[in-house]
């Protein structure tokens, strides 16, 4: 892993002290091939934050760099900073664990924890992390299940395996299971990939709402998910940041060729 | 059309030769749990599992097979499975890829090897005597490669998106590995471990050279102590039609012996949100 951000100075002018997060020259590896070039980023607070993009341009990449996911993958490294709150979560004296406890994360598929009830599925973030102070275990539970808007289907049936619901179903478990931790920032990576279009919509919904409390940064393959669901878009392409503003007016009027190509879907 | 009917030949000779070839595998298994239970099954009897050799049993045996297999799990089964864990969690290294060679040949070490070292090391050296201790030091030196052999190979097969969705949340690796990992292990760990145990409890010539034998109960840590293979094999020696008789009779013991621990611990194990 290479942390020590030699080459990059911050620039001063770059900071932006109200940014929820920011990225500034980041660069990522996986081995040789690099997977990110120069990404400088702003994800606004209470918002939410879409990157799109063609296959492996980069995305699922860029989301894990704010969480220090990445680096867990093997012979993974990166360079650059990514600033939480105006903080480099990259600096040495950073906790990679603390890091993740405030920036949480939906996977691309529905992974709940196979050996555990709903219940414990939801509370498994607040047990294992050492967290709890006290707090009433049922009440954060039941309070996440509903943010989640998952309550009222399972909540005779929070002793049922986690993995015996739907797959729409499972997605809102594991949002439920990153809510109940009270992050700052939720990075949801392609999190209706794997969903039929009922389940697509509630989750959508979900986002939506969600921002209201948290900042949300969603990766998706979905223009129109993203037309729906974000108020910032980013554009990455092979690796580079490419276009960058608000949703609207990058989908209504796009500055850059390339983007108005991917976005009327003449490739991707 | 010719071409479908060959397929279908090609299709059906392939199952064929599968199937003659198990059968061919299942013959010499079968045929020995038919002698061993036709000739053993007539010797069982509460006075054969329960006295003492002079009196016509094998309950020294029966006793001195059950300490040795408790005294190897309780050291064996917990080295075992955290060294497996280290490999497959921790082994992303160089020293993980010797160990794991190192490892491999230790699983098929000769036992008659393993047996003269616990002979050297703890009867002449540490105990200065036979003892059950040194035996289990033997069984344990075989116990620990097949279980984390099989541990590792067991944590691998729990896919990296479990592992990410816990390391997500912010849970320390070690926290991850002891409350996702290994619960979601739990089948392939039990199999492997029960595995170790029924070859550990056959195994004879490392309990030749430690424990030796005894006609009499368990007598101390320091003792000489039977086991069922050791009997087994002394019965097997003798000329007399009634000993060999009930050699065939520990034979059969043996054999329940690692069935019901078998059914017990599957019985124990199967978590109410297993499906």
């Amino acid at each position: 892993m290479n942390n020590k951000n030699k080459e990059t100075t911050v620039n001063i002018e770059q900071v932006r002290p109200d940014a929820k997060m920011q990225s500034i020259t980041l660069n990522a590896w996986f081995g040789s091939k690099q997977a990110l070039k120069e990404i400088n980023l702003t994800v606004e607070a209470n918002a939410v934050t879409a990157i799109i993009g063609p296959s492996g341009c980069g995305k699922s990449t860029f989301i894990r760099c704010l969480n220090r996911m990445h680096e867990l993958v093997p012979n993974a490294r990166m360079s650059g900073q990514v600033l939480l709150d105006g903080k480099n979560i990259y600096s040495n004296e950073t906790d990679p664990v603390q890091i993740r406890r405030r920036v949480g994360m939906v996977f691309q598929k529905p992974n709940p924890f196979p050996t555990m009830s709903i219940f414990d599925n939801v509370a498994a973030g607040l047990k294992l992390t050492g967290t709890k102070k006290g707090q009433n275990l049922d009440e954060i539970v039941k309070k996440s299940l509903q943010q989640a808007t998952l309550w009222d289907e399972v909540k005779d049936d929070l002793k049922k395996p986690g993995t015996s619901i739907s797959g729409g179903q499972q997605q809102r478990l594991c949002i439920a299971r990153a809510i109940a931790l009270q992050p700052e920032v939720i990075l949801m990576d392609e999190p209706c990939s794997a969903l039929d279009p009922v389940a697509t919509a509630k989750i959508e919904e979900l986002i939506v709402s969600l921002k209201h409390d948290y900042t949300v940064v969603i990766v998706t393959h979905n223009m129109q998910q993203a037309a729906r669901v974000s108020d910032f878009t980013t554009f990455l392409y092979l690796g580079e940041l490419v276009e960058y503003g608000d949703t609207r007016s990058m989908f209504e009027n796009p500055k850059s060729e390339i983007t108005e190509k991917y976005i009327t879907g003449k490739f991707g | 059309m010719t071409n479908y009917i060959l397929r279908k030949f090609k299709n059906r000779l392939f199952f064929i030769l599968c199937a003659v070839c198990v059968v061919i595998a299942v013959i010499p298994l079968l045929s020995i749990l038919y002698e061993v239970v036709s000739r053993g099954a007539p010797q069982l009897s509460i006075n054969f599992i329960t006295q003492k050799d002079a009196d016509g049993g094998i309950g020294p045996a029966i006793q001195g097979t059950l300490i040795l297999i408790g005294l190897t799990s309780v050291v064996g089964i917990p080295l075992g499975v955290l060294s497996g864990v280290y490999l497959a969690e921790f082994g992303n290294n160089k020293y993980a890829a010797s160990i794991r060679t190192v490892n491999d040949v230790l699983t098929e070490f000769p036992s008659i090897v393993v047996g003269i070292t616990a002979f050297g090391v703890v009867v002449l050296g540490i105990m200065g005597s036979y003892s059950p201790l040194a035996g289990a030091v033997a069984l344990s030196f075989i116990l620990i490669p097949i279980v984390a052999r099989t541990t590792e190979e067991s944590l691998k097969l729990v896919p990296n998106s479990v592992r990410e969705a816990a390391l997500a949340l912010g849970v320390h690796k070690w926290r991850t590995t002891l409350s996702v990992v290994l619960p979601a292990a739990k089948g392939g760990l039990v199999t492997g471990t029960l595995l170790a145990i029924a070859r550990i409890a056959g195994e004879t010539a490392p309990l030749i050279m430690t424990v030796l034998g005894n006609a009499y109960f368990f007598q101390g840590f320091s003792s000489p102590m039977d086991a069922l293979p050791l009997r087994i094999w002394r019965d097997s020696l003798q000329p007399y039609a009634n000993l060999q008789a009930q050699g065939w009779g520990a034979a059969l013991v043996l054999i329940l012996i690692v069935l019901s621990l078998n059914i017990a611990v599957r019985m124990a194990s199967r978590g109410r949100l297993r499906r």
